[in-house]
């Protein structure tokens, strides 16, 4: 019985726990409640991908109106496999938050805190699991309101500034995604999905269908921090509370490319976006000028969150390329990358967290020796950046691999030099970080510190030998890339 | 133990005995004999393997499918056989060594260094083994990193600096030309496994030949070909020991290993043969002999001379290797030997005389071969072997090789040989002269505040290194005068090589 | 091209340029909202016209409201209506989360100019 409303519980548990964390009125509560429910919607996320897996694509009416006229819950593979991604890194990033948030947030406004970080779950997997257009745009303005909170939660006043400045592009991202829902809806009278698939061939000679395309990628842009719509970006993920860096840099862009995706190909059509728009050529450029701007900058940051949020702009270049080849390998990058990316981003912010924790300051001169001091926390930090420069037996090589192969299938040699030599970069900046910390002797008065408490360094670990493990075996992720790939480019959800 | 089981624990072991390395390593002496064990294991594990590769059996084994298509193997060839033979005997003396020098000189963070000279070895048996590109590529990469440590080892702006050189050409290189060839390849020839004759042929067109050529040979910077050789000067800043081994055993001969090996399993000397490209290589290779023999003649550090050295012999092989005539290729196989005989003993005599007399400079060294007789003279039979003179192994390699060059009547290979065999002598013999014939300038005074507890002087003070260090260098000495007396089971390797591969 | 006829659209597109200026050229978080506020409803103006319905020999507009009755056969289309409702919700949310931001901004930085701002953290 229950493993029927699945769908719906994934969305709903998270969003009825949020109210009640406010009622808690006390942060350890809250936190707790808030933990249990991260992993209640991890394990329904795995047992959605399992059903997926073995039974094909789910459909689930919400409230039981039939598809077109009520909100239908549609899930794929590619959707299930989302769930997984943003629901596995709440989970993991939960434990962290109760020491982190406690040195970070006045007692009196953690429960708020966690109350926002339980919307923004909600919101994220809503927008991965719904099958309708307008409930994709309520669901992101949920994820987008509860981040905003939770960036302006930051310690640092600039990130009342920084939040301010997410909040206004962000809802300017929303409102194209609305615009182009609305021309959509003009034109074809429905918001679902699988409808809208069915309908769009015969009208993609209308101009408000190009338009309506033209506003929700550009939205989607936006919301994904696309170059050079990144602008929100960097000191979002600066000065935002350290949990709430790692969570958003691991979900919050992943479902805005998930978003990217869906649209393009579920509910456009690859031949519509790449044949009759050029959406190839657009995402080549604009995702290989990410590539090399934001590894580039990132390489001058002194403030280590600072350079790893610069390095998400680059790695979202990564995944916008993989989308612009339009081929199942090119896919298969981008959707692989997806879930790299969310688990090396993942690991690297948290250990952060760890290292903020303890010695409250990311930045560069402050790491001195700081591989002697907190052992476990750099090992973990120099096991996810190798995974993001690429090493093989990492993830990172994966993703890479599958994007070369694309590049040289589509017979774009230069594309396969940049990819490689922007990983390059992702080196130096990495080893700038490994040298303070492993061969720079700590100045006299720096703090004594110690390693970061277990709660915060076992998911943190967890997620590292994640990056290890499935870059060994890519069975799971490369075996669900492959076919939500393939399933993408054949059209239809 | 069947010999697939040998395959997996080879690469495990030195990995178990860096575990054990971390564990104790409050106790120095049980860390150490941790270290010398793990290396007595490795070597009897690899060596046991040879009995079946010199009947002309192919161990093999497969332990991971990383993308569909794209195994993690292993097969041990011939040349993989000597490389792995020759890099884990000399781990054994180079351990040996290590706890004389180590101690001698008081280094910090010696179990780290020990930890990852481990992984260094691990890395180095999985290239050795690797079954195919991917696997050799993912070794090659681990290599890469677990050297960096060894090399920034002192933690100074020197080291580190050089440490960045060493990481930022060496995975420059390899993830910009070597991985993109890797990725070509299998796009082209649709597998990347290591098979007699090539997998590229019929498949790539002779432009594409030429361009992955290119790809590899530049790709794969531990051979230090020119321009892509400054980072092994650049790991001179490292401990000794890790410039013996690593900068002249180990991570240079994987590079012109794997090099060696693209040649003969992924073109195939047929292919090359019959494409006009590999000319360029025999230029490229023969111009990086010249020159770093011209810049060795200007040093006067001394392990600076031995790096750049080592840049031109490591040329030597890619050389014979370009000259695509069979017994150029014996010679390229038995210099990889040769040459880590030579060099290390010749890195163990620098180490040698830094531990006892902290000397480093070439021009330090007037007579320092009266207080050091054993360290100075494996140090003249080292540089014989460099030359190319007999009584030494490296004469047995150049002369394949030039018998090799006038088999294909390759005119400009004989003469690079012979002119830098002049140049080699030119900066080789002048040390070794002076070492032993100068008068020495500044006798030793006072002991140095640096000589700690291991300096337990042979022939007392002044006197030549700890006991360890001159143990270990008399017996790669020795080697290097038994392999040009009887170089029976590196020819019959090589021969085997030679013979698949036609 | 019919441009009276599209009336509300220009009204739309012109709201949401304008709304869109303000955000982009006024320092003044403040203003910034308002000029967010204003392009968000140009928005909602999209939505409802295109709600209307109306048939080519009416005399205006034949689509009226969707009442049930007697002699009314085309409607318009009420579903617009009631996204644009929840739009509406998010934007005065959106709205309302603004405002606190800028209270603290207010708090932290004694100032809501974007300029100023910058000077009082040194960049």
């Amino acid at each position: 019985m229950i493993s029927l409303h699945l769908p719906a519980l994934q969305v709903v548990v998270p969003l009825i726990s949020a109210p009640l964390c406010v009622l808690l009125r006390r942060g350890f509560g809250a936190w707790l409640l808030a933990t249990v429910i991260a992993w209640t919607a991890f394990a329904i996320s795995l047992a959605l991908l399992a059903q997926v897996l073995s039974d094909g694509a789910l459909s689930y009416k919400m409230g039981g109106w039939a598809a077109p006229w009520g909100i239908e819950y549609r899930i794929d593979r590619l959707n299930a496999f989302m769930l997984v991604i943003v629901a596995g890194i709440g989970a993991l990033v939960m434990p962290c938050a109760y020491h982190s948030v406690a040195r970070e947030i006045a007692p009196e406004r953690q429960h708020l805190f966690y109350a926002a970080f339980m919307l923004a779950l909600t919101g994220l997997l809503g927008i991965v699991i719904t099958g309708d257009v307008f409930n994709l745009y309520v669901f992101l303005e949920i994820t987008s309101l509860a981040s905003y909170t939770l960036v302006a939660l930051g310690a640092d006043r600039r990130a009342l500034r920084a939040s301010f400045q997410y909040l206004v592009l962000g809802t300017i991202g929303a409102t194209f995604i609305l615009i182009g829902i609305g021309l959509l809806y003009m034109v074809t009278g429905t918001l679902n999905m699988a409808d809208l698939a069915a309908r769009i061939p015969a009208l993609q000679e209308l101009r408000p269908v190009r338009a309506a395309f033209a506003f929700i990628v550009v939205g989607a842009g936006l919301k994904l921090a696309l170059f050079p719509l990144h602008l929100w970006l960097p000191n979002a993920y600066t000065y935002a509370p350290s949990v709430v860096s790692a969570f958003l840099a691991a979900t919050a862009t992943k479902v805005g490319v998930y978003v990217l995706m869906r649209f393009i190909f579920t509910v456009f059509g690859a031949r519509f976006a790449f044949e009759m728009m050029p959406l190839g050529e657009i995402l080549m450029v604009l995702g290989l000028l990410a590539v090399m701007v934001g590894s580039l900058v990132a390489v001058f940051q002194t403030n280590v969150k600072r350079m790893l949020a610069y390095s998400s702009i680059a790695q979202i270049g990564y995944m916008a390329l993989g989308i612009s080849f339009a081929s199942v390998n090119g896919l298969v990058a981008g959707i692989v990358h997806l879930f790299n990316h969310a688990a090396m981003k993942g690991a690297l912010f948290l250990a952060l967290a760890c290292v903020f924790y303890r010695l409250g300051s990311v930045e560069l001169d402050a790491m001195r020796g700081l591989g002697r001091r907190m052992p476990l926390t750099m090992a973990t930090f120099v096991a996810a950046g190798m995974s993001l420069v690429g090493v093989p037996l990492t993830v990172g090589f994966i993703s890479k691999w599958y994007l070369v192969v694309a590049a040289i299938e589509s017979g774009l040699w230069p594309v396969a030099v940049i990819v490689l030599v922007a990983s390059l970069l992702a080196l130096v900046y990495i080893w700038r970080v490994v040298e303070v910390a492993y061969f720079r002797e700590p100045d006299g008065d720096a703090p004594e510190v110690t390693e970061a408490p277990a709660a915060m360094l076992v998911p943190t670990m967890a997620l590292a030998a994640a990056c290890i493990y499935f870059g060994i075996d890519t069975e799971l992720t490369v075996g669900v890339a492959t076919e939500a790939a393939l399933s993408l480019l054949e059209g239809g959800p | 133990m069947s010999a697939a089981t040998v395959l997996l624990l080879a690469p495990l072991t030195p990995l178990a005995g860096a575990v054990l390395m971390w564990l104790s390593r409050r106790r120095p002496n049980v860390r150490e004999a941790v270290t010398l064990a793990t290396a007595v294991v490795l070597f009897g594990l690899v060596a046991s393997l040879y009995p079946e590769v010199a009947a002309g059996g192919r161990p093999k084994t497969e332990f991971g499918e990383l993308l569909p298509g794209l195994v993690l193997a292993f097969e041990v060839e011939p040349l993989g056989m000597l490389f792995a033979l020759v890099s884990s005997f000399l781990w054994i003396v180079t351990s040996l060594y290590s706890i004389g020098y180590m101690r001698g000189n008081n280094e910090a963070h010696q179990t780290r260094f020990y930890i990852y000279f481990a992984l260094a070895l691990a890395a180095t048996v999985g290239i050795a083994f690797a079954a195919n590109l991917l696997t050799l590529f993912v070794f090659y990469e681990a290599l890469t990193i677990a050297t960096y440590p060894l090399v920034a080892h002192h933690g100074t702006e020197e080291a580190r600096a050089g440490g960045r050189t060493y990481l930022g050409i060496l995975l420059g290189t390899s993830i910009g030309f070597f991985l993109l060839a890797v990725i070509v390849t299998w796009n082209v020839a649709g597998t990347l496994e290591f098979s007699p004759g090539g997998i590229l042929a019929g498949k790539a067109p002779p432009w594409l030949v030429g361009v992955l050529l290119a790809l590899y040979v530049f790709g794969i910077g531990k051979a230090a070909v020119m321009p892509f050789h400054r980072w092994l000067p650049a790991a001179m800043v490292a401990p000794v020991p890790v410039s013996a081994l690593l900068h002249a055993v180990a991570v240079v001969k994987a590079g012109v290993f794997s090099v060696v090996k693209v040649v003969v399993y992924v073109f195939g000397l047929d292919l090359l043969a019959a494409s006009p490209s590999p000319e360029w290589l025999v230029y490229v290779a023969g111009f990086t002999v010249i020159a770093a023999s011209l810049i060795a003649l200007r040093q006067n550090n001394l392990k600076l001379l031995l790096a750049y050295s080592t840049v031109s012999q490591l040329s030597y092989v890619i050389l014979a290797a370009g000259l695509l005539s069979p017994l150029a290729l014996v010679g390229a196989v038995l210099h990889i030997g040769a040459h880590a005989l030579g060099k290390i003993t010749l890195f163990f005599a620098a180490g040698s005389i830094y531990t006892a007399a902290h000397k480093t400079e070439v021009s330090q060294l007037d007579g320092i071969g009266r207080r050091m007789p054993w360290t100075m003279g494996a140090f003249a039979i080292g540089a014989l072997s460099m030359i190319g003179l007999p009584p030494t192994a490296g004469f047995v390699s150049k002369w394949y090789m030039l018998l090799g060059a006038l088999q294909v009547g390759n005119m400009v290979a004989v003469a690079i040989i012979i002119v830098s065999t002049l140049l080699n002598a030119a900066y080789f013999l002048p040390i070794v002269y002076a070492a032993f014939f100068k008068p020495e300038a500044n006798p030793p005074a006072e002991p140095g505040p640096a000589h700690g507890r291991g300096r337990v002087a042979l022939h007392g003070e002044g006197g030549d290194a700890p006991p360890p260090i001159v143990i270990a260098l008399t017996v790669t000495a020795t080697l290097t005068v038994l392999l040009f007396l009887f170089p029976g089971a590196a020819l019959e390797l090589a021969g085997q090589l030679v013979e698949k591969t036609r | 091209m019919d441009v009276i006829g599209h009336y509300n659209y220009w009204v739309s597109i012109v709201l949401m340029m304008a709304g869109f200026y303000m955000v982009i050229a006024s320092a003044n978080l403040v203003k910034k909202l308002v000029g967010l506020n204003v392009f968000q409803t140009a928005v909602f103006l999209l939505y409802i016209t295109m709600s209307k319905v109306s048939v080519p020999d009416c005399a205006i507009d034949c689509g009226t409201a969707p009442i049930f009755k007697e002699g009314f056969t085309v409607y318009s289309n009420p579903l617009p209506s009631v996204l644009i409702l929840t739009a509406i919700v998010v934007s005065v949310s959106t709205t309302a989360v603004a405002l606190a931001i800028i209270v603290r901004i207010k708090e932290a930085y004694g100032s809501v100019e974007e300029d100023e701002m910058l000077r009082r953290d040194g960049e």
